[in-house]
């Protein structure tokens, strides 16, 4: 029984007392589409009681509807949530269950176990402390199972338990459960699993989920929600060195200043010594406030608010560390990153990067192995598709702190944003800082763009024109030049021509390729820059994050982006290289309007449409625009 | 050091609390005035103590709540010192839309799921805290902590973004926002004992009394003001009720207890036989409705 109801009947108050010392463990649930992980949750809540009778006449109504248990009650219905999904009789996200007993409060994350569902896995991991395996009796270990347990060590989770299911259509086979418990020690030997614990049981009938199971007495182990209920999770954030990233500064008036934050790892105490790695700056804890008065001691896992004693520089995003064992601070480092999105990853574009409260533009500078997670072996890549995981290095706009995720779960981690529709597209977690970071320092130069630019007399910028293949850039940007040199400007223009056959020899046409030639154009525009220069470049550019990495490294008012906005129509009807066309009869691939997408600048500084006037109207009109 | 449930629980609504005011810059919270919102406003001045709350509340007056909750409400306002705003879908009010005649699902529609989004719009808030819990039902399992709204309000259920660790994606477009919850992963159960231990006033229609009730559809709706006509076969009869769950007093049913403290609320939880959201009418118009409810921007 999991409340103990006699006591709440008879004495409500001893109850409480109990269960305020009741604490939670987070779990995930991993196992393959017929693995019976849904009926092994839907029990867990059933014999904990906390299923209502309204519910439970709901799903008695629901399994002669769409059960698949014949008149018996299919307690995976319980669980399937959204309409669309009880409909294709999948779960196709994560959802998390709930359920308790006297002794902890369980969390459940209950994750697909689809091969395509690889995110939702590691979503799911990520919060859990404990992992339970599924294995269906009948068919042993699968390739499945290698990849959940890949998943789950991946994610840093150190405790399994493996339960094999449907041990009653096996006959309750002592040899059989063994069998698979010896293949599973020998397949995830190298996974660094702490403690695993193997569970035979019965989901449909309950057999040793609550209750010990009659027809397998030479099992002496414990039940699943005994284990559940005893296991000690190998997570020693709390002996870890004291880490807090401040989220946030409290800053009500001016005599109060407390940094607030959930402690990552390690206790603090007021006088204790704490440092911020970005500045080096250190003082002593002064008080710990909160509502419920000030506090002798915090530890992992708590929201705090912290004084100090000196006023110093912090803002969020910065680490509140002891400075007797530091984080890295560091803007590369490798990591392994799980790719969520149907965009591939592409390396040199810029993303977001999240890690705790500190967020940065950020990019994958080298994809280095891919892993594949049925075999574990390692794979070369050029690009990263949804599901996959690979160990790459990222280099970073600013110095972060971080613990290699190994060591600290909690400050290990970062996230991948997509800037331009926001989606979450990649979590990673960091082996280790890469050292060159640390040891390439910029030179400072006396002479600088400002002196290079006032010996030209003008101001050095980029003219960034953009548009499908046929648009008329190039034609437009050689006539701007020629205007810009007879006005005595010293120019410069990046085109197909003299980039293509030389410095970017090495790429081709597919979209991995595309972003790394327009980082090598959007670096070497730069640098020309800041040598005083007007550049001008004529290529497609097809994607607006490319565009907007290039408008990022010059400063503002420097780069000009110009859409040659032509329809897609007359760019074909002209075809110049006769490229459409091969791209229409197929044996060109990857092309720009045809089979590859362009994205069109959504705030342009001048839009012109050679379909609409001559090539040297637009070039008079542009050069009237910015040097008139 | 080993922090109990309730203390995990605590420490992460207010990491998230704190996460979304730092990340936006205009949120709000949703003030619904039952025991949820009553815990989401207790943990929100624990997380930004000494200072007062960096935002307001907001609540979307039907004008068919219990008075009880509405006295709350001020008492509240008043005692912690927080800017309220109180919205009400005045087109809804001019043309007499009320539960009786319109029925549950387009009444609530009217007032509460429009009601809410001309607020969202009128102030241009980029995040809305609400005190919806995971474990409420079926389609809320699901729910992140961060759940994106399209700039129509519209939650859509497949392009939601994944949530690791403690990390909260919090990056939206001009007039896209997003709802947080701050108690997704508290239950029942955990409200109760936190309201318990930590001494929180929630409204009084929690705790049993001598109440006038009609029975109406197998439900016991409370006479709360004169609004309530009865229909010949009806009449008010007094009865110690008390109401798991708050809302619009025509659509909330009232259970019979003689619970009038705190522990004997928990106790006959514990012991009881049905769950939570049955006491609420929208639930059981459709299969799925809560979902419906939700792509359309309800809560």
């Amino acid at each position: 029984m999991a409340h103990q109801s006699t006591l709440i009947a008879e004495n409500i108050h001893s109850y409480l007392k109990v269960q305020e010392e009741k604490d939670m463990l987070r779990f995930i649930t991993c196992g393959s589409v017929d693995d019976g992980k849904s009926t092994l949750i839907g029990r867990l809540l059933w014999d904990s009681r906390l299923i209502f009778e309204d519910q439970l006449a709901a799903l008695k109504a629901d399994s002669k509807k769409v059960g698949t248990q014949g008149d018996d009650i299919d307690y995976a219905l319980l669980l399937d949530g959204l309409q669309a999904e009880r409909e294709q009789g999948i779960t196709i996200d994560v959802a998390y269950r709930f359920f308790s007993t006297d002794k902890r409060k369980f969390i459940v994350a209950d994750t697909p176990g689809h091969e395509q569902y690889t995110r939702n896995m590691v979503t799911g991991a990520s919060t859990a402390g404990v992992a339970v395996i599924l294995i269906d009796a009948r068919k042993g270990v699968l390739t499945q199972t290698k990849r959940h347990s890949f998943l789950v060590s991946l994610v840093g989770i150190r405790n399994v338990a493996v339960a094999v299911n449907k041990m009653d259509l096996v006959g309750y086979d002592e040899e059989r459960f063994n069998a698979i418990c010896r293949e599973y020690a020998e397949l995830t030997r190298d996974l660094g699993f702490e403690e695993i614990v193997y569970l035979p049981l019965s989901a449909l009938k309950g057999e040793n989920v609550f209750d010990t199971s009659v027809n397998m007495p030479w099992f002496q182990g414990p039940t699943l929600l005994h284990y559940l209920e005893s296991v000690q999770v190998a997570d020693r954030s709390s002996d870890r060195p004291f880490r807090m990233r401040v989220q946030l500064v409290n800053r009500p008036n001016l005599d109060f200043r407390g940094f607030c934050g959930t402690i990552a790892s390690g206790t603090v105490r007021p006088g204790d010594e704490v440092l911020v790695p970005s500045s080096g700056q250190g003082s002593r804890v002064a008080r710990i406030v909160t509502m419920n008065g000030d506090l002798e001691e915090a530890g992992a896992g708590q929201s705090i608010t912290l004084c100090l004693e000196d006023e110093i520089d912090i803002s969020r995003g910065d680490m509140l560390t002891t400075p007797y064992a530091r984080p890295s601070h560091a803007d590369q480092f490798e990591a392994k990153l799980v790719w969520m999105h149907e965009e591939p990853l592409l390396p040199g574009r810029s993303y977001l990067l999240k890690a705790g409260s500190a967020t940065a533009p950020a990019q994958v500078t080298e994809l280095k192995r891919k892993v594949n997670v049925n075999t574990l072996q390692y794979e070369p890549g050029k690009t990263l598709e949804m599901n996959e995981v690979a160990i790459c290095n990222i280099s970073i706009t600013r110095a972060i702190s971080f613990d290699p995720y190994q060591e600290n779960r909690h400050t290990g981690n970062f996230i991948l944003i997509d800037r331009f529709t926001n989606a979450t597209v990649g979590a990673g977690m960091i082996d280790f800082p890469l050292r060159r970071a640390t040891n390439v320092h910029w030179q400072s130069i006396d002479i600088d763009k400002q002196s290079r630019a006032s010996l030209k007399g003008q101001k050095p910028r980029v003219l960034w024109f953009t548009g499908l293949s046929g648009a008329g850039k190039s034609t437009i940007a050689n006539l701007v030049e020629k205007k810009l040199h007879s006005m005595g400007k010293h120019t410069y223009l990046l085109d197909g021509d003299n980039v293509r056959h030389g410095l970017n020899r090495d790429l081709g046409f597919t979209d991995a390729d595309r972003v790394e030639n327009i980082r090598r154009i959007a670096e070497t525009a730069k640098l020309f820059v800041d040598a005083g220069l007007v550049v001008l470049t004529a290529f497609i550019s097809p994607f607006r994050s490319e565009r907007s990495m290039a408008r990022e490294l010059l400063e503002d008012g420097e780069f000009i982006e110009i859409f040659v906005d032509t329809p897609l129509a007359v760019c074909e009807e002209r075809d110049p290289k006769g490229l459409y066309r091969k791209a229409r009869a197929g044996e060109l691939k990857n092309f720009t309007g045809i089979d590859s997408e362009y994205e069109p600048p959504e705030h342009p500084d001048i839009v012109v449409d050679s379909s609409s006037a001559s090539a040297e109207e637009l070039a008079e009109q542009i050069v009237r625009e910015l040097f008139g | 050091m080993r922090l109990t449930h309730l203390q995990q629980l605590e420490a992460e609504s207010i990491h998230i609390l704190r996460e979304v005011v730092a990340e936006f810059e205009n949120p709000v919270m949703l003030y619904s005035i039952g025991k949820d919102s009553s815990v989401m406003l207790h943990l929100a001045r624990k997380a930004f103590y000494p200072a007062k709350l960096p935002f307001p509340l907001m609540h979307v007056d039907t004008t068919w709540k219990f008075r009880e909750m509405i006295e709350f409400r001020d008492r509240m306002a008043e005692e912690c010192g927080f800017d309220l705003l109180v919205y009400t879908n005045q087109e809804g009010v001019a043309k007499g839309v009320n539960p009786f005649t319109h029925g549950s699902a387009l009444y609530t529609d009217i007032m509460k799921t429009e009601g809410l989004k001309q607020a969202l719009d009128k102030y241009k808030f980029d995040a809305a805290f609400g005190g919806a819990r995971r474990d409420e039902e079926k389609s809320r399992a699901k729910e992140r902590i961060f759940s994106f709204r399209t700039s129509t309000h519209r939650w859509d259920p497949k392009s939601q973004r994944p949530e690791l660790w403690n990390l909260y994606n919090a990056k939206v477009n001009a007039r896209e926002s997003i709802r947080a919850f701050p108690l997704s992963n508290w239950t029942e159960l955990d409200i109760w004992q936190y309201i318990y231990l930590e001494n929180i006033p929630i409204v009084p229609l929690y705790y049993s009394q001598v109440r006038p009730v009609v029975e109406r559809d197998g439900m016991l709706i409370m006479a709360d003001d004169e609004r309530l006509v009865l229909k010949p076969d009806e009449k008010i009869e007094m009865k110690s009720v008390r109401f798991r769950t708050l809302g619009c007093y025509p659509l909330t049913g009232a259970v019979e207890s003689t619970a009038a403290t705190l522990p004997e609320i928990i106790q006959e939880m514990l012991l009881t036989k049905t769950s939570e959201r049955q006491g609420r009418l929208i639930d059981h118009d459709q299969a799925g409705s809560m979902e419906k409810k939700k792509q359309e921007g309800y809560f």
